[in-house]
């Protein structure tokens, strides 16, 4: 599906990352694998270090200390804007909407528009986007827009496949209009036919959890997990992201009649180092311009990626000027989607840990 | 330059990749394996494989993987 919008854009962008912080050295001996194949598998995927909450922190924690940063700072006043968009796998509660325990804990006006979506690694395509549709109402002068997962609290310890690069982290990026009316263009796919690739299969109203779903179990490959916990299907993705994202990008910019050495930068969610290599390869585009270090820093914190990998790579561009900038997630659902935008110049690009040391 | 054999020995060095016919089902590879073994061949043969040929057919024995090479002008 092809969208375009006009007149957005993103104003400033905060991350938040728990300051506790495990490396992928002292925990690889929890995995049922000899230490040469889990030290190959670092070097190829670029396990580091990860930043994971340190006990029963949920969205709203990281959430809430992010809002409080800006308030704190003046970045943002509390009645700055009429919209709060949750992006969140991992929320609170299943009910109320984790928006709204957002918007409680801060006692913010009563006059907003909040909304929980669920997404996650294409997360920060599908907010934004929803963050644009809110603005052509008059009524919605700026959308808060927060990206947020504690996934490691649902990811086996001893899952070789997918703890080493899980993350935990949130993000608040503000979303405004502007005088600029060039078409920002967009697409998005979804194929729910694929739903099962990534998947927590147990814990929701399809097989509430219990005993059993609680007990983990080796498969095939010696990971040890539980029905409760996030399962990845890796050959699965990763084909889904080799076959579906490029030719989605290559459409992008032909809908936009722009070449691919003109952008700037490719700001993609950020799985592993090697599979972006792999988009790169593939796309002709080099690796300076596609970042690709957020999982060896962080983790992957699902719709988070594409903001700490801006914050983290392109922080004074973006603050001294504009990006040619194509946004690219991919996910869960399965869901794939890309944007091609300016981006900056940003009134602030930062990342703060949770909780803050100052 | 070290040959196929000797870059999955490298890999799992406990088994003998010359006589199964289906490394994956027989347990001597796994999805992260391919993985190692992609980057690992890619690096010997200085070729880059495609995403779109990182699929299980095509690393599930010695004669899948020349197959595979010769795709990118590598005889091995």
């Amino acid at each position: 599906m092809k969208l375009v919008y006009r007149g957005k854009r993103i104003e400033g962008l905060l991350a938040i990352i728990p300051a506790n912080e495990r490396s992928f050295l002292d925990e690889m001996d929890q995995f049922d694998f000899p230490r040469g194949r889990s030290l190959k598998l670092k070097e190829v995927m670029g396990y580091d270090r990860h930043r994971i909450v340190d006990g029963p922190v949920c969205v709203s924690d990281l959430a809430v200390a992010g809002f409080e940063h800006l308030f704190g700072r003046g970045l943002l006043g509390r009645d700055d804007f009429d919209a709060l968009v949750l992006v969140t796998q991992s929320p609170d509660y299943f009910m109320p909407a984790t928006s709204s325990v957002i918007q409680g804990r801060l006692e913010l006006k009563h006059d907003m528009f909040c909304v929980d979506i669920n997404q996650g690694c294409a997360g920060f395509l599908v907010g934004l986007q929803q963050a644009f549709m809110l603005l052509d109402q008059p009524a919605i002068r700026r959308v808060a827009l927060v990206n947020a997962d504690v996934m490691s609290r649902k990811v086996s310890t001893r899952d070789r496949n997918s703890y080493p690069l899980i993350g935990d982290a949130a993000s608040i990026t503000l979303v405004g209009r502007c005088d600029d009316d060039a078409p920002i263009h967009a697409n998005i796919k979804m194929d729910g036919t694929r739903r099962d690739a990534l998947i927590i299969p147990a814990g929701g109203f399809r097989e509430p959890s219990n005993p059993d779903t609680r007990t983990q179990h080796t498969d095939i490959e010696g990971n040890l997990r539980a029905r409760d916990d996030l399962v990845m299907n890796g050959s699965a993705v990763f084909n889904f992201v080799q076959t579906e994202v490029p030719p989605m990008i290559q459409a992008l910019l032909e809908t936009a009649q722009v070449d691919v050495d003109a952008v700037d930068t490719y700001l993609f969610h950020q799985p592993n180092r090697f599979m972006l290599q792999k988009l790169a390869d593939k796309m002709e585009v080099p690796y300076a311009k596609m970042p690709s270090n957020v999982v060896e820093h962080f983790g992957n914190s699902s719709g988070v990626t594409i903001p700490l990998a801006l914050a983290l790579n392109l922080r004074e561009r973006v603050l001294g000027g504009t990006l040619t900038t194509v946004l690219g997630g991919f996910g869960v659902g399965l869901t794939w989607s890309s944007m091609l935008l300016p981006l900056g110049p940003l009134e602030f690009c930062d990342i703060i840990d949770y909780p803050q040391v100052s | 330059m070290k040959s196929i054999l000797d870059i999955l020995s490298g890999i799992r060095p406990e088994f003998d990749f010359s006589t199964s016919e289906d490394y994956l089902a027989d347990g001597m590879l796994d999805s992260v394996d391919v993985i190692t073994l992609v980057s690992d061949l890619d690096r010997n043969f200085a070729i880059c494989i495609e995403g779109t040929d990182i699929l299980p057919e095509n690393f599930s024995n010695l004669q899948a993987i020349r197959s595979l090479l010769s795709k990118y002008g590598v005889a091995a």
